[in-house]
């Protein structure tokens, strides 16, 4: 194998297959899958049949940085957003998916020598693709404010002096998840503004990583920190229509930055792929020309999904309060970490005490209970995995019916 | 030199608002630039004939034989398949990273049958985003810096950046014309064996075979792939089969995998193109089919880029597979059927290229020809930029002059044989006959338009 892939191989890679097979073994209840277990809505199916019903250049290569329609309802949707006139030409790309712009992004301007900032905790890719890159992943963990309510995704913060002292020469980018997966937090405009000034202080880039934009809950407000002074021209921001439109198996992704940026990132889109599939860019453009016209009224997906998930979320915080489980409410995204530490449980598996305690609990949770979860441990760098290893993810993006099930067992949970 | 690459090399340009009045530069922190530029892997990497060509060619009165897209539909089973698939829940949602369950059990069913060999699923298949997608996790997952890699020329022109952002330096050997032929076919260019040979070096990671080849069509002879597989297995190198244009194959030819030679499975990886097969080039899925000790390094290559194709399209990729599979050695394969429907478009072209006084190269396997235009004597010498190679003036001249596009072959080629190539251009004819009609006209009226 070629050395860039040995030096990087991800550890963690084996408990994420263990994970899977065993819910597959157990046939779980999932809430660990971080998908949708509904279709996507109505108008984006039947845009996308339109389209392979179209006419024959529906099957055919496209432009290949990005479908036309897409690239121009992409600048027209955001410029409007980022306080920026978005160039579709010049300062968009369209990838199989965001994390494919993550890839490409990352490839694209980080090399041996350089490192990373990566808060934590964070979507597992972005540390193997620093790794892939020759880059050094330099973590730093959002934490619980003293005297904040420790089940707020919003009290978990960032220390201002334990930031900058990630900072240094070397620093070529930050990486933000915003709102954050696993722990649902969507960071105020003071904190972006925080993370801004240290990206214009040591002149660093940062990748925004906004898949979850549009599920904030509680009246949050997403901010996009390419938005703000300075920003726009060292800011990546990257999207999905696989989150954006309930559609994840469509990968389709983009990245958004200005032109000098742009034609890095779309050098490593050219090499990997060349070009995205046509027929679901095409469908995605007239998703996005169809909320850019109900944009903020009562029929936009973009308000119906965060309504209809946050009282999913709500349910699903009750039941796990009423079990002595701590949930940390998120603001944002569609997942949820609960604190398990309090929940007494013999977990019967002599000879895996040096695993993390998080990784075991759901190993039992999946045997036992039939349930499945994710282990937050796995989204942490290995010098803090063990100080955060009480913690589960489960995903709420899911069917009513699933998540009675979950209900269901999780009120039998110490049974 | 391309706009694009004098872009990408040069360092941060900084807006011309920045510069006060007496020049000097001045960096307000709000709007000031970062100085971080491009990593260095893809440094130089951007000239891209492709994205020069689509801009030259967007004015929907030019005759476009250039790039490799279909015009003709692609079989009406395979776009209900995708129509059908598209309206189905769980196939909205992610799939299996390394390739849709019904998808790669389908490929390893026709693959399985046409290389006579038992094909694992699971660990001998990837599915990726094109053809293209395929030799990209190749490139990383197999090949390092400092390895050499060996190219054959003419050859599709992003094997040679991909080569460069592993870190390896290409080796390039070009196919040789046989002298004194008045007709040219694909078979008549060939590998000198002691060429070839010379090549081989203990840095040399692999070798990309691209057979039906583009865009000189040649499909390689079971005797010219043995030379291959005997340098590969005496050096022990890998090699990458290209074989997009596998199904591809005109009458009294035949293609041959160089993974089912002996001492080859085990250091081959083979690509596949959905795109190609089925006339889809939108949907870009292709596949890496091999041993699993080199699957298993595409397959971590791709968990850690895209992680996964979209779904709906895999499986109705999977619906035309196994339709075909059904029909395979029947005249209503698809397989079978389109070659036949693409020779009598060959024939067609090859006979009024010739009627006109260029000398078409008349291929064996794909569909592209290529077109010797030296008779032509057409002189561009008030064409600017004299760095610029014969075929890329012609080229930019008949799309400007006569509206009829081509793709210059001297971009499929290294510095050091432009010269030998500059006089071809290659034209694609997997075109409906509306589109060769029009060819045909631009071509016949040739001195007169």
């Amino acid at each position: 194998m070629a050395r860039r892939i040995r030096a990087h191989l991800a550890e963690d890679d084996d408990v994420w297959c263990e994970l899977g097979h065993l819910s597959a073994e157990y046939q779980t209840v999932n809430l660990g899958l971080g998908f949708p277990d509904f279709a996507p809505p109505d108008f984006v199916r039947e845009a996308f049949s339109d389209a392979v019903n179209g006419p024959p250049r529906m099957h055919q290569y496209t432009r290949s940085v990005g479908h036309r329609p897409l690239v121009e309802s992409l600048a027209r949707f955001f410029s409007r957003l980022m306080g920026h006139q978005i160039d579709p030409q010049g300062e968009v790309v369209v990838t199989v998916g965001a994390y494919h712009a993550l890839f490409c992004t990352i490839q694209a301007l980080v090399e041996e020598g350089d490192e990373v900032i990566i808060v934590e905790p964070f979507f597992d890719c972005y540390q193997s693709m620093v790794h892939l890159s020759g880059g050094k992943s330099v973590p730093v963990p959002l934490r619980q404010k003293s005297g904040g309510c420790a089940s707020l995704s919003g009290d978990w913060v960032l220390s201002p002096e334990e930031l900058e002292s990630k900072f240094s020469s070397l620093t070529k980018a930050i990486v933000i998840n915003n709102p954050n997966n696993p722990l649902g937090k969507v960071y105020t405009r003071e904190e972006l503004q925080m993370i801004a000034d240290l990206c214009i202080k040591y002149d660093v880039i940062c990748i925004s990583d906004e898949v979850y934009e549009w599920l904030t809950y509680d009246g949050a407000q997403h901010v996009r920190i390419a938005s703000l002074p300075g920003m726009w021209e060292r800011t990546v921001t990257i999207g999905s229509a696989g989150k954006t439109f309930s559609a994840t198996g469509w990968k389709v992704g983009w990245a958004i930055s200005q032109g000098q940026i742009m034609k890095f990132i779309r050098a490593v889109q050219q090499i990997s792929v060349s070009d995205c599939p046509t027929a679901a860019q095409e469908a995605v453009a007239r998703g996005f020309q169809r909320e850019y016209e109900v944009f903020g009224t009562a029929q936009s997906y973009f308000l119906q999904l965060p309504a209809l998930l946050q009282t999913k979320r709500d349910n699903l915080a009750s039941t796990l309060e009423e079990m002595g489980l701590k949930p940390i409410l998120p603001q944002g995204g569609y997942f949820m970490i609960v604190d398990i530490s309090s929940f007494k449980v013999e977990l019967n598996d002599r000879g895996s005490e040096d695993q993390p305690y998080d990784s075991r609990f759901v190993k039992w949770m999946i045997k036992e209970k039939g349930l499945s979860a994710i282990p937050v441990s796995l989204f942490y760098s290995r010098q803090h995995k063990k100080d955060f290893d009480k913690y589960i993810r489960l995903c709420f993006i899911k069917e009513d019916s699933t998540l009675e099930a979950a209900q269901d067992i999780l009120k039998k949970l110490d049974q | 030199m391309n706009i694009t690459r004098r872009v990408l090399n040069c360092k941060v340009i900084y807006p011309s608002s920045l510069f006060n009045s007496r020049g000097r530069f001045c960096t307000s922190q709000s709007t000031r630039m970062s100085r971080h530029t491009n990593s260095k892997r893809i440094e130089g990497l951007n000239k891209n004939v492709w994205v020069v060509f689509t801009a030259m060619t967007s004015d929907p009165s030019i005759v476009n034989l250039g790039q490799g897209k279909p015009d003709i539909p692609p079989p009406s089973y395979v776009k209900e398949a995708l129509a059908k698939a598209a309206s189905v829940d769980d196939l909205s949602q992610y799939t299996r990273g390394f390739g849709h369950p019904c998808l790669v059990k389908a490929l390893s069913q026709v693959y399985g049958k046409v290389c006579g060999r038992q094909i694992d699923p699971f660990k001998e298949i990837l599915v990726t985003v094109g053809g293209y997608g395929s030799l990209f996790s190749t490139m990383q997952g197999l090949v390092d810096e400092g390895d050499e890699v060996i190219i054959i020329e003419p050859f599709f022109d992003c094997y040679l950046p991909m080569v460069k952002m592993a870190g390896a330096k290409p080796v390039l050997i070009p196919l040789r014309v046989k002298s004194g032929k008045k007709t040219l076919t694909g078979a008549d260019w060939f590998l000198d064996p002691n060429e070839l040979a010379s090549k081989f070096s203990s840095k040399t990671k692999a070798i990309i075979l691209n057979t039906p080849n583009n865009p000189i069509g040649k499909v390689f002879t079971r005797e010219e792939l043995q030379m291959i597989a005997d340098l590969c297995i005496k050096h022990d190198t890998l090699c990458i089969s290209d074989e997009v244009y596998e199904w591809l194959v005109y009458k009294g030819h035949q293609h041959i995998k160089i993974a089912t030679l002996p001492g080859m499975w085990d250091r081959t990886i083979t690509i596949g193109s959905g795109g190609k097969t089925f006339s889809v080039t939108g949907w870009k899925l292709g596949w890496s089919i091999g041993p699993e000790h080199l699957i298993k390094h595409l397959q971590t290559v791709m968990q850690n880029s895209l992680y996964t194709c979209p779904t709906p399209l895999q499986e109705a990729l999977a619906q035309g597979l196994l339709h075909n599979f059904d029909l395979m050695g029947q005249p209503e394969c698809y397989f079978s059927s389109l070659s036949e429907e693409l020779e009598v478009k060959r024939d067609r072209l090859a006979a009024v290229l010739q009627e006109v006084g260029m000398t078409p190269i008349i291929p064996e396997g794909g569909y592209f020809m290529l077109v010797d235009v030296t008779s032509l004597n057409q002189d561009l010498s008030h064409m600017a930029d004299d760095d610029e190679a014969y075929d890329w003036k012609f080229v930019r001249w008949m799309i400007k002059e006569k509206k009829l596009a081509a793709i210059p072959v001297t971009a499929f080629v290294g510095d050091e044989s432009k010269k030998q190539f500059e006089k071809y251009i290659r034209f694609c004819f997997i075109k409906q006959d509306g589109t060769l009609d029009a060819a045909e006209h631009i071509l016949k009226n040739w001195s007169q338009i």
